[in-house]
């Protein structure tokens, strides 16, 4: 037989609920920190949400903060924040800063005098300096993002649950919701632990967590609802096992893959994108760990009633759409 | 048994071929670009400089020449997002209706006595009238100046609201004739900074309406927000007053129906007008910059047919006296009225520069935005930082494929080949599609594609392993094939549609970025389960039909 990457052994027999008050309690234990962190920390919520302006400015000199401190300082706009950012595919003269100014006023963005005034005083801190983008969001469209935001995880996660629901069963989407739940609440946890700028495409990556974490659930639970036929009489503890080690392979595989590109993104992206990325990197992570380890944990707490008939009559349709596609 | 119909191989590969040829154009970016861009020019303008025929020649206009479009944050450029102030219209409405209600209540003088306008909120008009006992037959004079409304919600409505109380009479627009006023002052404002953003001959530039009151205006290559707000944010709303006064005061009570408004360009000097104007902007038809009589730079307008008799009849009664013409609240000329402009024609001067002349011609021309506009949010991206992203997303793209690739010839052979090559036609595919229906790409969208490469093989994996499962209980290698491909499919549509869904709402609720990579997001989906069902398993089944293995190794 020719070589083969074997990421995980042909057979397996893990028993994931060997240790399951461990990893359970590990899980609910990550979520409940993750939701005191945004509360005790707060998040470092990026323009999109509270409102103001953020300047990238570039200069082939070494950025001093302090400097641009001091030329804005009289300007009198409140809150600003200067950090330098670095990144490897930058190039050795390439210094780039990030500057946030608080909202000025109350609903509208930044005037372009304003912005003026501002490029004017960084000037004389920096005659180099050259401004690579401005985005400015005022406070009442800000207001509006934020409950957006929240409107689009809850309507992704509740037209999710309604799909596994149809699918599957209830005791399936209760699961697939814990799941889902966990991801993105961690997700959350780990922005507000390093204080990451939290913005709408954070949001995004969100939505795509919720995406590939169902994704990873759904595999196993397909498989579990093909078990259950399958071994009518074994304890639904082993058939979800049994469920789980079969696809566990897959797992792995897919989320090898997916991982491999998102590593790739994190280090040659460039620093725009390397939040998104971050974010969506770490719920592949989470999202893998909650398939195998949480979602079906909340089933077998639940129970299934295996006395219903077997095959769902929803599953016709794909089994038979299935068949059609070979003649 | 692994068959697939003849009709069937020719549709996937019709589709591959037909997908692949619409992406091809998007190697060429720049030629192609330049050919479309002196497409457009001939179209617009007629004709080509050598340049631009050279540019149109570089690409041959029987290929397809579709191009994914790059969002601002890849190609630099300018987003706004504005407000209307719907109710200035409303105001505005109103402000013209008083001449009308006066002159309805005149005739009931003998009745009502006399007639006078009070303060009011903005969008309402209030009439005091002097016999407080009178008040119904002046609502009901007033009532009659109503006029139907013609929208579908708003049938039977009239499009003005009249109540009486006291000596007061309280006029303002009905519901239905808001939504229809608002509707109007949309697609009006709509139009206007379409035009404006337009004459500024930018590429491809997105405006359109957001929510009720919004507008959202995206032009790619212009320099930043702050030129975009300079060539849209102007109001230059023109229109002609009678001059009831001079003064100096900025203060001094300007008398009921008079406006007090400054000099544009002499500081101290205001003027008291009559609040309503003789005739507007938007009555023009044409504005072109001229020079005056002492050479100086002007602006020459003419009105339409209403708008020439309106200022005909003006200046045939009021010669000797002067007239101000007030832009955006200024009034940047005061002249005399030498003799009656029948015309309509005339020229506006002020201290202008041929510079200000033509841009104040062009304004004008495009017509008036019908009401002001907050900016609430603006971004400016520099076309180097786009550039650095693009470069950065490529390479890991290109560095995310190849691992991607590594990982699955090593992990099923032959098989990950096909899945690899499979991948490859993904990618293909989504920019085709991308390319087809002219959708914007984004730094998040990069990021979603190179995502989707991780994700694409998923359905390939799931087959491969249910494959490899089939063959352990085995089974010849035709059979555990199909029933692989057979098995693993409700896994695949479950897993997917999951994924379809959370992309839909990225894509209804998101907004720029974000859009942009739910739509790759969306793309990639549809693609990724075409390539990873239908061509992987055209390559098996030819591979197999060649070979015809007795057993085969995954």
């Amino acid at each position: 037989m020719a070589f083969r990457l074997k990421l995980v052994p042909e057979h397996t027999s893990f028993d994931f609920f060997k240790h399951q008050w461990l990893t359970f309690g590990a899980s609910v234990a990550a979520v409940i920190i993750s939701i005191i962190l945004p509360i005790v920390m707060g998040l470092n919520f990026g323009i999109d949400f509270r409102g103001g302006t953020t300047i990238r400015t570039e200069s082939t000199q070494v950025i001093d903060v302090a400097s641009y401190r001091q030329a804005l300082s009289t300007l009198d706009l409140g809150d600003v924040s200067i950090t330098e950012v670095f990144d490897p595919s930058f190039r050795a003269d390439q210094h780039v800063a990030m500057i946030r100014i608080q909202a000025q006023g109350d609903t509208q963005a930044i005037t372009p005098e304003q912005i003026g005034t501002i490029e004017a005083a960084l000037k004389t801190a920096d005659p180099e300096v050259r401004f690579i983008s401005t985005e400015s969001v005022g406070p009442k469209v800000s207001g509006e993002l934020i409950w957006t935001a929240v409107w689009s995880v809850l309507a992704a996660a509740g037209a999710i649950v309604v799909y596994v629901w149809v699918r599957f069963e209830w005791q399936y989407s209760i699961g697939a919701l814990a799941s889902l739940v966990h991801d993105v609440v961690l997700t959350v946890g780990l922005f507000a632990l390093f204080q990451l700028k939290f913005d709408l495409t954070i949001i995004a990556a969100l939505l795509t967590i919720l995406g590939y974490s169902i994704n990873d659930t759904v595999v196993v639970f397909d498989r579990l609802r093909e078990n259950l036929v399958k071994y009518k009489t074994m304890p639904l503890k082993d058939v979800m096992n049994i469920s789980v080690n079969e696809t566990l392979s897959r797992t792995v595989m897919t989320s090898g893959t997916t991982l491999i590109s998102l590593i790739s993104l994190i280090v040659l992206g460039g620093d725009v994108i390397r939040n998104f990325v971050l974010a969506m990197t770490w719920g592949v992570v989470v999202g893998t760990y909650s398939s195998v380890y949480v979602a079906k944990n909340i089933v077998l707490f639940i129970g299934l009633d295996r006395n219903k008939k077997p095959g769902d009559p929803s599953d016709k349709f794909f089994t038979e759409g299935a068949a059609n596609a070979d003649h | 048994m692994l068959q697939i119909p003849l009709w069937k191989r020719v549709v996937i590969i019709g589709l591959c071929v037909i997908g692949l040829g619409m992406a091809a154009p998007n190697l060429f970016y720049n030629r192609v670009e330049g050919h479309n861009d002196a497409l457009r020019t001939l179209e617009r303008s007629g004709a080509l400089s050598d340049e631009q025929a050279a540019a149109k020649a570089a690409w041959p206009d029987w290929l397809p020449s579709g191009l994914v479009n790059l969002g601002l944050d890849l190609r630099g450029g300018a987003h706004l997002l504005a407000e209307v102030h719907l109710s200035e219209v409303y105001k505005a409405r109103m402000d013209a209706l008083w001449p009308e209600a006066r002159k309805a209540l005149s005739g009931e003088r003998t009745t009502i006595g006399s007639i006078r306008r009070v303060a009011s909120p903005d969008g309402e008009l209030r009439i005091q009238i002097g016999n407080a006992d009178q008040i119904a037959a002046a609502v009901a004079a007033v009532k009659a100046l109503a006029t139907p409304v013609v929208t579908l919600t708003g049938v039977g409505q009239s499009d003005i609201e009249v109540t009486g109380q006291g000596d007061t009479i309280t006029i303002r627009l009905s519901e239905a004739e808001q939504a229809a006023t608002d509707d109007r002052t949309m697609q009006q404002s709509l139009e206007i900074v379409r035009r404006r953003v337009d004459a500024a001959g930018t590429r491809e530039p997105t405006i359109m309406r957001q929510g009720s009151d919004r507008i959202l205006i995206e032009v790619p290559g212009i320099g930043s927000a702050a030129e975009l707000k300079s060539l849209i944010g102007t109001t230059a709303k023109l229109t002609f007053h009678q001059v009831v006064g001079r003064s100096s005061n900025p203060d001094q009570p300007a008398g009921s129906g008079n406006v007090i408004l400054p000099d544009a360009n002499t500081q101290g000097i205001y003027y008291i007008l009559d609040q309503v104007p003789v005739v507007s902007g938007d009555e023009l038809t044409d504005a072109r910059p001229e020079t005056d009589q002492n050479g100086y730079p002007a602006v020459g307008f003419r009105f339409n047919p209403t708008g020439a008799r309106a200022f005909g009849d003006f200046t045939q009664n009021h010669i000797g006296e002067p007239f101000a013409i007030v832009l955006d609240g200024k009034v940047i000329s005061a002249p005399v009225i030498q003799s009656h402009i029948a015309g309509g024609s005339g020229i506006i001067t002020g201290r202008f520069s041929s510079q200000e002349a033509t841009d104040l011609a062009l304004l004008l021309r495009a017509g008036a935005l019908p009401a002001g506009m907050t900016f609430l949010e603006e971004r400016t991206i520099g076309p180097e930082l786009g550039a650095d992203s693009i470069a950065g997303g490529r390479m890991a793209a290109a560095v995310g494929f190849v691992a991607v690739v590594a990982v699955m010839i090593a992990s099923y052979g032959l098989f990950g080949l096909f899945a690899s090559i499979a991948l490859m036609i993904n990618i293909g595919l989504i920019f085709g599609v991308m390319s087809m229906i002219g959708s914007t790409l984004t730094l998040p969208g990069i990021a979603g594609i190179v995502l989707t490469m991780g994700t694409a093989v998923d359905a390939n994996v799931l087959i491969f392993e249910r494959i490899r499962e089939e063959l352990r209980t085995a089974k010849g290698a035709a059979r555990a094939i199909e029933l692989g491909f057979e098995k693993a499919m409700s896994a695949i549509v479950d897993a997917n549609v999951t994924t379809f869904i959370t992309g839909v709402i990225l894509f209804v609720l998101g907004a720029g970025p974000v859009r942009g990579f739910a739509v790759t997001l969306i793309i990639g989906i549809l693609t990724s389960v075409f390539t990873a069902i239908y061509v992987t398993r055209l390559m098996v089944s030819a591979w197999y039909d060649r070979r015809r293995p007795k057993t085969i190794e995954l």
